[in-house]
């Protein structure tokens, strides 16, 4: 039988909830994408339409969710690809410490334009 | 079960020839995941527009999808996201101990299936470019 290889150890807080994102990111990545390029066509996409979708409290609320958790996901899988590579020590408390600041911005931004979106801001 | 595997032959990409189709998968996996995050990034800094005014985001996006080269990128990352996912799926069963015996088999299947969709979404894509 194949071996499985996996850049995660098994058992531990980050592995379940990547695991946990997945699941989740398997169908709103699909939502989105067969939404916004093959129901509505991204070439005709204007603020009118995307604050008429935002408007819709559980469209936005599952934008926001969307965006924290493949925040989440995205940077938790680059970390592990760190430490798989060799990352340890102060290396990898800075490398955690920097990449926990690049998603709590990347959230906050994306935060910030789905409220200007929806018409809050 | 916890417990970690010996990924040498995986790390030394130079007997690349000799890496299984596990391997394989290991490796697209990471490389389309690097991909996403990246564009996760870009995506919001381009959606950012809307902070401005309703008029830049509009021209921006519309703009941008005027542009061919930004069509077949999304062609492109419409692949890497479908590779991602059925390839993430994939793993989901293996973790749950399903399907181990034909994981390598799951695989090409995710290669395929990620061409055949990529390669039905050209239409879709490219329509109004040219």
């Amino acid at each position: 039988m194949a071996e499985h290889y996996s850049s995660f150890q098994r058992g531990t807080w980050r592995w379940l909830f990547q695991r946990l994102t997945a699941v989740f990111l398997v169908g709103a990545l699909g939502f989105h994408f067969v939404l916004l390029h093959f129901v509505n066509h991204a070439a005709e996409i204007s603020f009118m339409g995307t604050q008429a979708r935002m408007d819709q409290i559980g469209y936005f609320s599952l934008m926001v969710v969307f965006l924290v958790t493949a925040a989440f996901h995205g940077i938790n899988g680059v970390y592990n690809a760190l430490i798989n590579q060799g990352l340890k020590g102060t290396q990898r408390r800075v490398v955690a410490g920097v990449l926990t600041l690049a998603g709590v911005l990347l959230v906050g931004q994306g935060t910030y334009v789905a409220l200007h979106m929806n018409g809050f801001l | 079960m916890s417990s970690s595997y010996d990924r040498g032959t995986v790390e030394s990409f130079g007997r690349w020839q000799e890496f299984s189709a596990g391997m394989w998968a290991w490796v697209l996996h990471k490389f389309t995941g690097w991909i996403l995050i990246g564009y996760l990034f870009t995506h919001i800094a381009v959606l950012s527009t809307a902070t401005q005014s309703p008029e830049m985001y509009t021209d921006t996006l519309q703009g941008l999808e005027e542009l061919v080269i930004v069509r077949f990128l999304e062609i492109g990352l419409l692949a890497v996201a479908v590779f991602h996912i059925l390839n993430g799926v994939r793993l989901l069963m293996v973790d749950l101990g399903i399907g181990l015996g034909s994981q390598d088999k799951s695989f090409y299947a995710s290669l395929v299936l990620t061409a055949v969709i990529a390669l039905a979404s050209i239409p879709t894509f490219l329509g109004g470019v040219f």
